[in-house]
């Protein structure tokens, strides 16, 4: 399979201070690969310059076969972001929300995909709803549905279920799951809840002070360090220096 | 550059404005209040002033094009606050807008934004205090022109400043013309000011701009010599303006403030 996503040699230091350090890494195709890590481990940061917020210090990212300093507006025509950090305009109704950023992407044929993406996460009571008054669940699958608006083949999500009850939080990840396996989409979770990226990883990348310090797959992560899930290896990995 | 991407955006702060009654009544309400209150004032030089007595409407007149100029650069930094405030900006610059985009789209919309505050209040001028803008014949077009691109260059600089600094750099957001007022000798001529003030006044288009404007309602007469002066110094100040506005997106690219900025 094809790799959607390489970075290689990937650094980002901010007044001498390295925040990601010389990290390695690929996405295939119809793969999701989860970033873990303690906060300020440099995930938000390595997400930041996948998605062409932040420049990079040294080092290259190639996202569907481009370069994202030298074509960052036509890689950005084919990913998409979730984060519970940013929202979108609160006093916009969803579908107007939805035509903004259809027109922003430039899709084609955008009143079928609205229907399409409303249908799949079940959205036809929201659609006149003012944005900014809905649940934080609703409004996480608004924001689904806004990242998903320009059908893109690499999404990425930072802490996608974060703050969200169990029944919301298993829909997201079920949604997930059936549309990467739908849509072949590679996927990088950067999540805290270490049963959703058990649940939805094919790999995990360990970081830790801007560093991947391990990397694998859940079930070798935990058979490779002796523990019994992945939240234990994770609290190994991030505890314990000596044992990297 | 792509139609569909400029589209979208107007569409966001169009939906906003058309979605809210009391954000359209704000709009028209602060030119309206600050026409009715100019126009006494004019009436009252009119009769009291030497300097004014044969032109009414010159103080209301030049009042009016003060108010556009305030609401082109107030209105597009407005719309670059709006999407901090509304923590959208991330969605915003992970879209695949291009900056010039961004820039062109923001230009109508604040032209839209100021014609909606502005229109109501210059209808407002004729029945209220007798007079027409349309004194000022064709010309006005070159002051409105001139006016809005220096508006809008002011709200680009002042946007870069968003860019770079982030939200911290908002209070520099509101004062800016108040900043520029006195040199832009809008209510009375350039001789009032100091000969240092004087030299800084003619560093800037706004000081041509309503020179001339007084001229053609004072003398009768038009100056294209004033036009063009103002025509070319708006040139080079918006090619600065959105040479900086590129420079700080890398800048804020480098720095990381476009992440900070939308969280």
């Amino acid at each position: 399979m094809q790799n959607s996503v390489e970075v290689i040699n990937l650094s980002k230091s901010y007044d001498k201070k390295n925040a990601v350090k010389d990290i390695n890494f690929q996405i295939k195709e119809n793969e999701i690969i989860g970033l873990l890590g303690p906060n300020g481990c440099g995930k938000t940061t390595t997400i930041g310059m996948l998605l062409g917020l932040l420049k990079p210090s040294s080092g290259q990212i190639n996202i569907n076969g481009m370069k994202i300093e030298k074509d960052r507006i036509k890689i950005l025509q084919n990913i998409n972001f979730i984060s519970p950090y940013i929202e979108l305009p609160k006093k916009l109704t969803v579908k107007q929300n939805l035509v903004v950023y259809g027109k922003l992407y430039s899709v084609k044929n955008l009143k079928n995909r609205i229907e399409y993406l409303v249908n799949k996460l079940r959205l036809e009571d929201l659609l006149n709803k003012v944005t900014g008054e809905l649940s934080s669940g609703q409004k996480n699958r608004i924001s689904l549905a806004k990242a998903l608006i320009n059908d893109p083949n690499v999404l990425f999500l930072d802490e996608p279920t974060a703050s969200l009850d169990p029944e919301v939080g298993d829909f997201v990840r079920t949604f997930l799951e059936n549309y990467k396996r739908e849509k072949k989409i590679s996927i990088l979770l950067a999540s805290h809840n270490m049963s959703e990226v058990t649940r939805l990883c094919a790999s995990v990348l360990m970081m830790k002070d801007g560093v991947i310090i391990d990397k694998g797959k859940p079930e070798e992560l935990i058979a490779k360090h002796g523990r019994k899930n992945l939240e234990e290896v994770f609290l190994k990995l991030t505890r314990n220096k000596n044992e990297i | 550059m792509k139609f569909n991407r400029i589209y979208g955006l107007f569409l966001r702060h169009f939906f906003l404005i058309t979605r809210s009654f009391p954000r359209v009544l704000d709009l028209i309400y602060w030119p309206s209040i600050q026409i009715t209150l100019w126009g006494f004032i004019s009436n009252f030089f009119a009769s009291y002033s030497t300097y004014y007595n044969n032109a009414v409407g010159v103080i209301l007149t030049c009042a009016i094009l003060y108010d556009f100029l305030f609401r082109t650069s107030i209105g597009f930094n407005m719309l670059f606050l709006e999407e901090i405030w509304s923590r959208n900006f991330t969605n915003l610059f992970i879209s695949p807008i291009k900056i010039s985009e961004i820039i062109i789209s923001l230009i109508i919309t604040a032209l839209v934004r100021a014609l909606i505050g502005l229109i109501p209040a210059i209808l407002l001028t004729s029945p209220l205090f007798g007079i027409s803008l349309l004194d000022l014949g064709i010309h006005l077009l070159f002051l409105f022109l001139n006016l809005y691109i220096f508006g809008i260059t002011l709200g680009i600089l002042v946007s870069s400043g968003l860019l770079r600094f982030g939200p911290s750099f908002e209070n520099i957001a509101w004062s800016t013309m108040f900043l520029l007022a006195p040199f832009g000798c809008i209510y009375y001529p350039i001789e009032i000011l100091p000969e240092f003030f004087q030299k800084i006044a003619y560093s800037l288009p706004l000081v041509y701009i309503f020179e001339e404007a007084r001229n053609i309602l004072i003398n009768q007469s038009v100056d294209y010599e004033n036009i063009i002066n103002a025509f070319y110094l708006n040139l080079i100040y918006l090619i600065t303006a959105i040479s900086l506005f590129y420079y700080s997106f890398e800048k804020a690219r480098k720095k990381g403030t476009l992440i900070n900025i939308g969280e």
